[in-house]
């Protein structure tokens, strides 16, 4: 099978006045039809620049320098706006992290709903489009949708407000989402609800999904397979489960380590010391070396390339393969 | 042993007063009524000396109101908050010393005017609690306190980064020796790998310092690893507290058991999630009775009705609850 989105050595710089800032830097992966695709970083790993880049959507002064971004196999960094506009929100959309920054604040729910229909479909009548509107609400949970879209973004809490969001993007039956960090602004139970519906929706739909976060346990619940980038590169890729059991990048070992668990209370965290090196003046060799507790000479010179150790699992590290995995 | 804090039928209301037209209405017959959100009600708790108590629940519950309340910033509508300070300190200093408190945005909560050296000593010098002339080795030894060089300290607040920024907020919270730490999601904006470098530190100035902590967060991993003792918050009330071993083992509430399994975590892997249903209601009208019976899967005609009062299950654990009246009768 095809996947449905390549994305090859994808290089997005920003071109500031203090120097050029290498957001995404050689970044590949695919994402198959139907599959959830994990995206996990800290700020300033470039994850959801990758994500703006899949959707065209890099502002200026930022630019896609290399690279290519295949969907369904077309190249999106060659697209002209003409072309991107009838794919963005048609065959890929997103949802972004604050649902009160998408929803235009001064329309109803139902007109930027049936805007969004009848701009990639001009021949559909203002009624159909309303009745598809109404059921998309209906699947994202909302109850009583014919009443509730005809409210204001302001009148849904959070949670709602996200729901409709998720109703908008699945208006067009895309298949790609890519969701940028959408349950971060959420409470517990309510980020639940959110992802039991995005599943769900996923499943039946046969949707792909692109998940961005920093939430290594939210992905862990539902990714099948994860990226998981740093200062603008993918240092781990591979399936969930063996990934996340046996973590091989020092890097994912690190923020496993830092995430809090039932299973190590009492102890202290193993922290990751130090912290992420600017973007404009990153060290030569591996960016992970300031942090690393394995670095070698070799980190320091060379920038490491993607290792294949097996189980469709890709590892930037010199050291991986060298020594016994411990 | 004397509990360190000490809150009584703590309770804080918010009221919107009338705007002018409504009060104009009024006179002439119309009954608007003010707005009332009842933002912390009737919480009691005590607070032992050296403990982490955690305090989780989701937006609205009214947790970062009750840490405000013991740290002093604001003041109960009714209720008390008792601090019961060790004899060995100065007494003739402010009880609101005793207290401080660690804020949740390390941007916002820093003067980005003044260099970090002032920002650290200005507290303690206008307390007399140093000299003048010490300042430099004071903020210095506070700044190695928290892991920071002690060469920093002529930068401003900007020059940091959100982890640092975040231990400069420590630091000047440290600097006047308080007993308590009101830690009001002190580490929600940072990352991941940050957050495990502060949440150690916390750890490590504990047993440094014999402080106690009041850590008030929505992320129940975090809480879970640094509590000793868990408050569960749903719309200012109380509706269990238990020590972290029974709050992991047998939770008792609906809500605490809705709350702990919609948690992500990493050990379970791929799964399927089942939430709980419906949003959390207005603060400003709330449900009678049991505030969360309109979620609860298991509410009966009474939980409509009366709302359930904290009743003690095992050793320290108590929980707000009509269905543990009738498991026991």
């Amino acid at each position: 099978m095809k996947p449905i989105l390549q994305i090859e050595n994808l290089q997005t710089h920003f071109f500031t006045k203090a120097g050029v800032v290498k957001a995404v830097d050689g970044v590949s992966f695919d994402i198959n039809a139907g599959e959830v695709v994990g995206l996990v970083g800290e700020s300033g790993s470039g994850k959801s620049i990758t994500g703006f880049s899949v959707m065209g959507l890099v502002d200026a002064p930022g630019k896609i320098v290399g690279g290519r971004i295949m969907f369904q196999g077309e190249d999106i960094a060659a697209m002209s706006p003409q072309q991107l506009q009838s794919l963005r929100g048609n065959r890929i959309s997103m949802i972004f992290q604050d649902p009160m920054m998408t929803l235009n604040p001064v329309l109803r729910v139902e007109t930027q709903m049936v805007e969004a229909i009848k701009a990639h479909d001009s021949m559909i009548s203002k009624s159909e489009a309303r009745a598809r509107a109404r059921d998309a609400l209906g699947l994202v949970g909302i109850s009583a949708p014919e009443e509730r879209m005809r409210a204001y973004p302001h009148q849904f809490s959070g949670g709602m407000r996200q729901r409709v969001s998720i109703a908008i993007a699945m208006l067009n039956r895309p298949d790609l989402i890519i969701a940028d960090e959408p349950t971060t602004a959420l409470d517990v139970t309510i980020q639940g609800q959110v992802i039991h519906e995005m599943q769900r929706l996923c499943e039946v739909t046969k949707t792909a999904l692109l998940w961005i976060t920093h939430d290594l346990a939210v992905v862990a619940g539902i990714a099948d397979r994860i990226c998981v980038m740093y200062a603008g590169r993918v240092v781990e890729q591979g399936p969930i489960a063996s990934t996340i059991s046996q973590p091989l990048h020092p890097y994912t070992r690190g923020l496993m380590g830092s995430v809090p668990s039932q299973n190590r209370r009492g102890q202290p965290l193993q922290q990751i010391d130090g912290m992420v090196p600017s973007l404009l003046n990153l060290p030569s060799g591996c960016a992970f070396q300031n942090r690393c507790a394995m670095v070698s000479d070799k980190c320091l010179s060379e920038i490491p390339e993607p290792i294949d150790v097996g189980e469709q699992r890709l590892v930037r590290c010199v050291n991986v393969g060298q020594e016994p995995a411990s | 042993m004397k509990p360190i804090l000490t809150v009584s039928n703590l309770s804080k209301d918010f009221t919107k007063p009338l705007d002018l037209i409504a009060k104009l209405l009024n006179k002439v017959g119309q009954d608007n009524k003010e707005e009332v959100v009842h933002a912390v009600d009737d919480v009691s708790f005590a607070v032992q000396r050296g403990e982490i108590v955690g305090i989780v629940g989701e937006s609205g519950c009214g947790k970062s109101t009750l840490g405000r309340m013991v740290a002093g910033i604001l003041s109960p509508t009714s209720g008390s908050v008792e601090f019961d300070a060790e004899q060995t300190k100065a007494s003739d200093l402010p009880q609101a010393l005793q207290t401080q408190m660690i804020f949740q945005d390390p941007f916002s909560s820093l003067n980005p005017r003044k260099r970090v050296i002032d920002i650290i000593t200005e507290a303690p010098i206008f307390h007399g609690l140093i000299a003048r002339k010490q300042k430099n080795e004071f903020a210095a030894e506070m700044l190695q306190r928290v892991g920071l060089d002690s060469d920093t300290l002529q930068r401003y607040p900007h020059q940091f980064s959100g982890g640092q920024r975040q231990r400069i907020g420590i630091a000047r919270a440290l600097a006047v020796s308080p007993e308590l730490l009101v830690c009001d999601e002190s580490i929600a904006a940072l990352d991941v790998s940050i957050q495990a470098q502060i949440i150690n530190l916390f750890v490590r100035l504990r047993d440094e310092f014999t402080l106690t902590y009041l850590f008030i967060s929505h992320d129940i991993g975090v809480i879970e690893h640094i509590s000793d003792r868990v408050i569960v918050m749903y719309l200012g009330r109380i509706v269990e507290t238990a020590p972290i071993s029974s709050f992991l083992q047998t939770p008792n509430h609906p809500y605490t058991k809705a709350l702990l399994a919609g948690v992500p975590r990493l050990e379970v892997g791929k799964r399927e999630y089942e939430p709980v249903s419906g949003e959390i209601p207005s603060p400003l009208d709330p449900p009678t009775g049991c505030h969360f019976h309109p979620r609860c899967p298991f509410a009966s005609e009474r939980c409509q009705r009366e709302a359930p009062l904290l009743r003690e299950l095992s050793a320290g654990h108590f929980s707000a609850c009509h269905l543990n009246d009738e498991a026991q009768p």
